[in-house]
């Protein structure tokens, strides 16, 4: 089973983001910030990150630097949630090492559709 | 509940609706958050910090009313959001009249989803308050809607959405995905004409709703794939609708991935796809056009199955939140299980009382770990229900910033000890009648500006609202340093509504005139505090609660009211005492003294009132057995012990039989269970399984007076 690592500092979407995943198999471990998901990869592997961007303390740009600099994390696919999809909030994830981005809102088909195309 | 756009094929037979609690706390809390920091915010010199703090409140409720399909939410937050942003960029500088537009949003805000969840259903009208803020974010014309926030501003029909999204210009040829907005239309389905525009010119391109064709305040949102410019479209457009109707954004495509990052899939679509995408090459991303370089090599075709480490935690356990969300109604069923635990408890160690402690030592331990343990158990689940005053602290700064403004008045709001904790149900109580005081502090006792400059005050009145624990109380105190009670007013008015007020009243008891019925002090009566039927009001309700109201004031200087209450409704500290055969419970918190009466220290006064003097102060006395008529077989011991009790600013002395002991009471609502009782407020269950009635001091302490 795949675990994925759901970062997201609102309680409704991370349950929505969860509940989802779980109904279609996948392992999930929610974080409710940069920081805490910072933490809870200490000592665990995902196959995938999915982090908001838009968060206290660290926020999902932040996220995927710092786990980018883990050789863990090196290739693990990492997806940015955000309400922004400028160029800019692109060129800044790219350069963080993010894989990709999903934009907010998305319905739960749209996340399922784009998970399977990283997770396999 | 509200109309949402939820599609099921779209969420792939997820249902979220069972979403939408969730939402809607978390929707209250931010708004509460913006308030407090917008309330807080200083205007000349914002702090980064709090402008992002600010920004992500509208952020994230923006998120999630997008995500589960509230529109109007969405709508105004994106509004709202847009605004912020320019501001925690620098590239707006801060106005009041910025925060009492996102003040206002914020209120309407609360509306909107108390419709989404039922609570009323008139449609709140947004257009006003979006084409505001619109237009100061624009930074065109914030001079023209500086004017009180509640006055409209001048209100244009047609909502002024200038492009201001500057496309950046296309290549020709290249083929562009847009989101159209048209509107607010009058009616909505003139925009399905530009849909026959695109049937009509073929090398236009493709457009299709969205939305299903719905439309949110008249404005519809429709999806266009098209080479042509924005100029060229536009200019076609207006054959249909107004140019100032229509507004071209690049679609926000949803997702994508980025060329060669790690992870992108293989199929990675080279343009963006619907919502998002990947980098090519990021790591992780699923296999990228370009090869990938030997270190991101794992992402591409086949990926790797990662060994476990083997210190992983069990994944199953791994869905960690840090706060939990349970109904009332399950705790408080939690705390009368335990309340039945404690009474079960109290019985088995009374029952046990008499046995051989050498014969049945094991038991006796048992018991006494059981003690400990229902004891720990108890406090550990009522603190479930208890929450910070700053939840009833929080909504006073907005409420005073407005009512000051009002009342042109300058007024500062302290709180202190807004961690204080108290039973959930006493804050949703008490809320009530602290705003009556601080409402009243800042109406009659906060004076104008002019005013306290002219008394040698600092300008700014202050309002201070404190809450600190005393032994089992919780006391709340609602301070101002305006211009306090003046005596001689007070004890005029008594009189003039004919209140007994003798000149020989103490200084308390001529505070406490103003709870007196239809008692009102201000020579003009305000539509703020309205008519003085308030603070009479305020007094049941506290006394209600089992809690005491004192004020203290000194001409000139302010006021100072003091409200105690118990920490929880659920349990008291009760002194039992025995009348007869009759076992009753004081409230530990109202008991003073109690001493063995002697003969010479009673009098009778009046004929039959009968007073006891206590360090040369007399009282009256409460004969137990005949208020509640208790007949008396046993003369032998009749009754030897007072027991001097405080409420309501008077002290009684109750004679009583003897006092039995202190202990905890589960308190059981006596009018629940059976019916009101005169002077009793509650009922419990002794150790042995008799009920003891609970007395209410304060209906005593009435009682005597007349």
């Amino acid at each position: 089973m795949h675990s994925i690592l759901a970062v997201d500092d609102s309680a409704s979407m991370r349950q929505m983001v969860s509940f989802t995943l779980k109904s279609a198999g996948y392992n999930v471990t929610e974080a409710v910030d940069g920081q805490d998901a910072y933490e809870k990869t200490n000592g665990r592997d995902f196959d995938l990150v999915l982090t908001d961007q838009n968060m206290p303390r660290m926020d999902g740009i932040s996220l995927t630097k710092k786990l980018r600099d883990n050789p863990k994390f090196k290739t693990t696919p990492i997806l940015i949630l955000t309400t922004e999809s400028s160029d800019q909030m692109k060129q800044a994830g790219r350069s963080a090492g993010a894989t990709g981005w999903l934009v907010k809102p998305f319905d739960p088909a749209k996340l399922l559709e784009v998970i399977k195309k990283v997770v396999r | 509940m509200g109309e949402t756009s939820n599609d099921s094929s779209q969420n792939a037979g997820i249902d979220l609706s069972q979403f939408y609690q969730v939402f809607f706390e978390e929707a209250g809390e931010n708004l509460d958050r913006m308030e407090k920091l917008l309330l807080e915010l200083n205007v000349s010199a914002a702090d980064d910090e709090e402008m992002n703090a600010i920004f992500r409140c509208a952020h994230s409720i923006k998120g999630g009313a997008a995500t589960f399909g509230f529109k109007d939410v969405a709508e105004l937050t994106h509004q709202m959001e847009t605004l912020l942003d320019k501001l925690r960029r620098h590239e707006l500088e801060p106005t009041s009249a910025m925060v009492d537009v996102l003040l206002q949003a914020g209120d309407a805000l609360r509306a909107q989803l108390a419709r989404h969840q039922g609570a009323d259903d008139a449609v709140v009208d947004t257009s006003e308050l979006l084409n505001n803020i619109r237009l100061m974010s624009s930074g065109a014309a914030p001079a023209a809607v500086v004017a009180p926030a509640s006055v409209p501003a001048p209100a244009a029909q047609h909502v002024e959405v200038v492009p201001v999204s500057v496309l950046a210009a296309p290549a020709d040829s290249e083929v562009r995905m847009l989101e159209l907005r048209v509107g607010p239309l009058d009616d909505p389905k003139h925009a399905d004409n530009l849909v026959d525009l695109f049937k009509e010119i073929t090398d236009l391109g493709t457009i299709e709703p969205l939305d299903n064709g719905m439309h949110a305040d008249g404005i519809r949102r429709f999806k266009v794939c098209t080479s042509s410019s924005d100029n060229d479209l536009l200019d076609l457009f207006t054959f249909h609708v107004s140019r100032d109707q229509v507004l071209l954004t690049p679609l926000t495509a949803g997702y994508g991935f980025h060329e060669g990052a790690p992870g992108t899939p293989v199929s990675a679509p080279a343009t963006e796809e619907q919502g998002f995408g990947f980098f090519d090459d990021a790591p992780g991303s699923p296999g990228s056009t370009a090869p990938s370089p030997a270190a991101s090599g794992p992402a591409a075709d086949a990926p790797p199955i990662r060994a476990v480490a083997p210190k992983v935690e069990k994944a199953t356990t791994a869905a960690e939140a840090s706060t939990l969300r349970v109904s009332v109604e399950k705790v408080d069923q939690l705390i009368n299980l335990v309340g039945e635990l404690v009474i079960t408890q109290a019985m088995l160690a009374q029952n046990t009382q008499g046995l051989d402690p050498a014969l049945y030592q094991q038991l006796a331990a048992g018991l006494a770990d059981l003690d400990r343990n229902t004891r720990d158990l108890q406090e550990s689940v009522m603190s479930i229900r208890m929450i910070p005053m700053s939840m009833v602290f929080n909504r006073f700064p907005r409420m005073l910033r407005d009512l000051a403004a009002k009342l042109g008045k300058k007024v500062d709001f302290v709180t202190i000890g807004d961690a204080t904790e108290l039973d959930k149900g006493l804050v949703e109580k008490i809320t009530d009648p602290l705003t009556h005081l601080v409402r009243n502090s800042c109406d009659h006792g906060i004076e104008t500006p002019a005013e306290r400059v002219a008394k040698g005050k600092p300008e700014t009145g202050t309002i201070t609202l404190s809450a600190s624990h005393q032994g089992g109380s919780i006391v709340i105190e609602a301070r101002d340093d305006g211009k306090g009670l003046s005596r001689d007013k007070l004890l005029k008015k008594a009189r003039e509504k004919g209140i007994q007020a003798p000149d020989s009243m103490t200084d308390a008891e001529v505070w406490s005139l103003i709870f007196a019925p239809g008692f009102s002090t201000a020579d003009v009566v305000t539509d703020v505090s309205g008519r003085g039927v308030g603070m009479d009001v305020v007094k049941k309700n506290i006394l209600s609660l089992g809690g005491t109201v004192d004020i203290d004031s000194a001409e000139g200087y302010g006021m100072r009211v003091s409200v105690r209450l118990p920490l929880t409704l659920a349990i008291m500290d009760g002194m039992s005492v025995g009348v007869g055969e009759e076992v009753y419970i004081l409230p530990l918190s109202s008991v003073v003294e109690s001493f063995q009466v002697q003969e010479e220290m009673v009098k009778t006064i009046g004929g039959s009132g009968r007073v006891v003097k206590v360090r040369d102060e007399y009282m009256p006395v409460l004969e137990m057995e005949q208020v509640f008529n208790i007949p008396r077989l046993d003369f032998e011991h009749a009754s030897g012990i007072m027991v001097v009790v405080e409420a309501e600013g008077g002290r009684i002395a109750l004679l009583v039989d003897e006092l039995l002991g202190q202990q905890q009471v589960v308190v059981k609502n006596l009018e629940a269970n059976y019916r009101k009782v005169n002077d009793v407020s509650g009922a419990t269950i002794m150790g042995d399984g008799r009920v003891a009635l609970i007395l209410d001091v304060g209906s005593l302490v009435r009682r005597s007076r007349h």
